[in-house]
């Protein structure tokens, strides 16, 4: 009883620390956006000061904070719909017409993702510049889609592999075909599994900032961009940049906190019912 | 009318044969169980028919038609699957009417044909629930009224009732012999339990290790089984198998010495004076006699009211099972002398294949 107490302290201890590890950043960014920039870089850091929103209406001033989001939700739902368009129909064809190379093909698509993305940055960039796609949404989505792929075809698999096969069967001895299958039995099961990889790929989306730094300039350019403007060529303005990621990560925040339920179930694979 | 030949269909997963070669004639509506140990590819086999597995060789035809390379979905059979795999999105309804809506079947006769398969299936009051608020019995129910509506030419059942409590198994097994009589349709029923297949079988297909082992009837399988695996496989007790040696033939059969008793079985077939052979013979056909052939010591007294066990070890150290109608008096640990007719014993030769019997059993014809 007194040993499982104290266990319990302990990992409400351990809990909390970590928790407030993590928020302590963003807690300290939403703190700093309301500072002064002298009060902003002080030392020691203060952390009783006069609020001011005057950051936030300096960085609406020197950029249209809507045009950036505009495109981080167009990029992002984009590249998460596209793709999803490939993934599920690759994910059945693993899931429920395995061969003895599925295994494999599964595990090389995921050791994709652990090429450094700096190394194909030059094709890359090289091959938007000759199809003209620099600095436009519909290049950044198709690499958003692409950057996520792998990851979106490995819990799509896993979601589909919950699916009892005998549902399956029974759907073609009704006389279902592929497509009905797909459409009526399929998809409808497995709602939830496709919505949590959504919700994880749109939160992929909405942070990438490597390539949306090197591909866009202004016309595509996401929040992220938005946020990298603001620690440019005239020093670092830290209460400004605070209120420029603040506005940024806000939407993404509080999307991720209503999903919560939804995205550890996601981010667990579907290993816990 | 829907009759089904199977014809040395074989099943192979990569260098791995799990059915050797099956050649089986369904007519039009009969009722064919599939029955072996688990592993011996009876439910494979069912799935070949279905068109959920491929098929590595031979030739299946239903109606006379070749529909190796005919996709389920146009095979017009009906399956009802052990786990019931229904749609557990949609209502009853929409489970029942699923292949109809499939099939383009236009909306006032879906209705009408879902409702004709809840009244007979007594479904009438859950139409609008979904499966998870069913109990095991009315799943299984609406599983069945799944493969009804859609009047396929086949129904293929897969151990349909291995899910449920034994109460509700006895009750669904004479639903299902109804259903079957009231359809007139031609079904096939794996199970693993031998009182499903005995009781709903026109015919009865014993596999083991995807080979028939034999095909007949449910009581020409019990009174005349070619082999020894089905001899043991059929029947609850199972046979009592005695080691045997052939003393001698004639007209009247073969003469024999087991467990230190002689007898004489009513069976054909070339045996030498010599050869080892095995005796079955059923528990039922054992009898307490003070002048029987076989002596031995009561171990064990199993009574169940209607039928009384009795576990005998003969003087030579083999156990037998001795099953007697009503409450037998004889108490445990007492000597006891067992007789039996030798017209109700089987004798197998050194390879368990059957020595021919010379007289048929009635009902076995």
């Amino acid at each position: 009883m007194r040993s499982s107490r104290r266990q319990m302290l302990l990992a409400t201890v351990l809990g909390w620390g970590a928790a407030l590890l993590l928020f302590f950043p963003i807690f300290w960014m939403v703190l700093t956006s309301f500072k002064s920039e002298i009060a902003a870089i002080a030392t020691p850091p203060q952390f009783l000061f006069a609020p001011t929103l005057e950051s936030y209406a300096e960085v609406q001033e020197r950029a249209d904070y809507l045009h950036f989001a505009l495109n981080s939700v167009l990029i992002s739902v984009g590249g998460t719909l596209l793709a999803l368009a490939f993934a599920i129909p690759a994910a059945y064809a693993m899931a429920f017409h395995p061969t003895a190379r599925t295994r494999s093909t599964l595990l090389w698509m995921l050791s994709t993702k652990m090429l450094p993305p700096v190394g194909v940055l030059v094709p890359i960039y090289l091959l938007f510049r000759s199809l003209g796609i620099l600095d436009t949404r519909s290049g950044l989505v198709v690499i958003y889609a692409l950057m996520n792929l792998p990851i979106v075809v490995w819990m799509l698999f896993t979601f589909f592999k919950e699916v009892p096969g005998e549902i399956l069967e029974a759907g073609r001895m009704d006389g279902a075909r592929t497509g009905s299958e797909f459409w009526h039995l399929l998809l409808p099961l497995s709602v939830p599994g496709i919505a949590s990889t959504a919700l994880l790929s749109l939160i992929l989306c909405w942070n990438e900032a490597f390539w949306s730094l090197n591909l866009t300039t202004s016309e595509a350019a996401p929040l992220t961009t938005f946020i990298a403007s603001f620690s440019s060529p005239q020093g670092l303005f830290f209460a400004k940049l605070s209120a420029a990621s603040t506005i940024a990560v806000a939407p993404i925040l509080v999307f991720g906190w209503l999903s919560q339920r939804q995205l550890v179930r996601g981010l667990t694979f579907g290993a816990v019912k | 009318m829907a009759t089904l030949q199977l014809r040395n269909l074989r099943k192979s997963y990569l260098a791995h044969e799990v059915i050797k070669g099956v050649d089986l004639e369904v007519a039009d509506r009969e009722f064919v169980v599939f029955v072996g140990p688990s592993g011996c590819g009876k439910s494979t086999l069912l799935r070949m028919i279905a068109g959920l597995e491929e098929i590595t060789s031979g030739d299946l035809l239903i109606d006379g038609q070749r529909v190796n390379e005919v996709g389920p979905a146009d095979r017009g059979l009906a399956m009802v699957f052990q786990s019931y795999a229904l749609y557990p999105h949609m209502t009853v309804r929409d489970n029942m009417g699923f292949a109809l809506r499939m099939a383009g079947v236009p909306k006032p006769e879906r209705a009408r044909k879902v409702a004709e398969a809840a009244r007979i299936l007594q479904l009438e009051p859950y139409l609008d629930r979904r499966p998870k608020e069913l109990s095991g019995g009315q799943r299984q129910r609406v599983a069945i009224g799944r493969a009804i509506v859609r009047n396929p030419r086949i129904f293929l059942f897969d151990e349909p009732l291995s899910n449920l409590d034994a109460a509700l198994r006895g009750q669904m097994r004479i639903e299902l012999a109804r259903l079957h009589e009231d359809l007139q349709a031609t079904m096939i029923y794996v199970t693993h339990d031998q009182v499903e297949a005995m009781t709903l079988a026109d015919k009865i297909v014993v596999l083991q290790a995807g080979r028939v082992e034999q095909v007949g009837s449910p009581l020409e399988l019990y009174h005349h089984p070619a082999n020894l695996f089905v001899a043991g496989f059929i029947g609850s007790p199972r046979m009592n198998l005695l080691e045997a040696r052939v003393l001698g033939a004639d007209g009247a059969g073969v003469m024999l010495e087991a467990a230190g008793a002689r007898l004489t079985v009513p069976a054909g077939g070339a045996s030498r004076p010599g050869a080892a052979v095995t005796l079955g013979i059923r528990p039922e056909a054992l009898r307490p006699d003070p002048a029987g052939a076989f002596a031995g010591e009561v171990r064990l007294v199993e009574r169940l009211g209607g039928l009384t066990l009795l576990h005998v070890t003969l003087v030579g150290g083999e156990a037998v099972v001795v099953q007697i109608e009503g409450s037998d008096p004889t108490p445990a640990h007492a000597p006891v002398r067992l007789g039996v007719e030798g017209a109700a014993c089987h004798v197998f030769d050194a390879e368990g294949q059957a020595l021919p019997a010379l007289g048929r059993h009635p009902l076995a014809a």
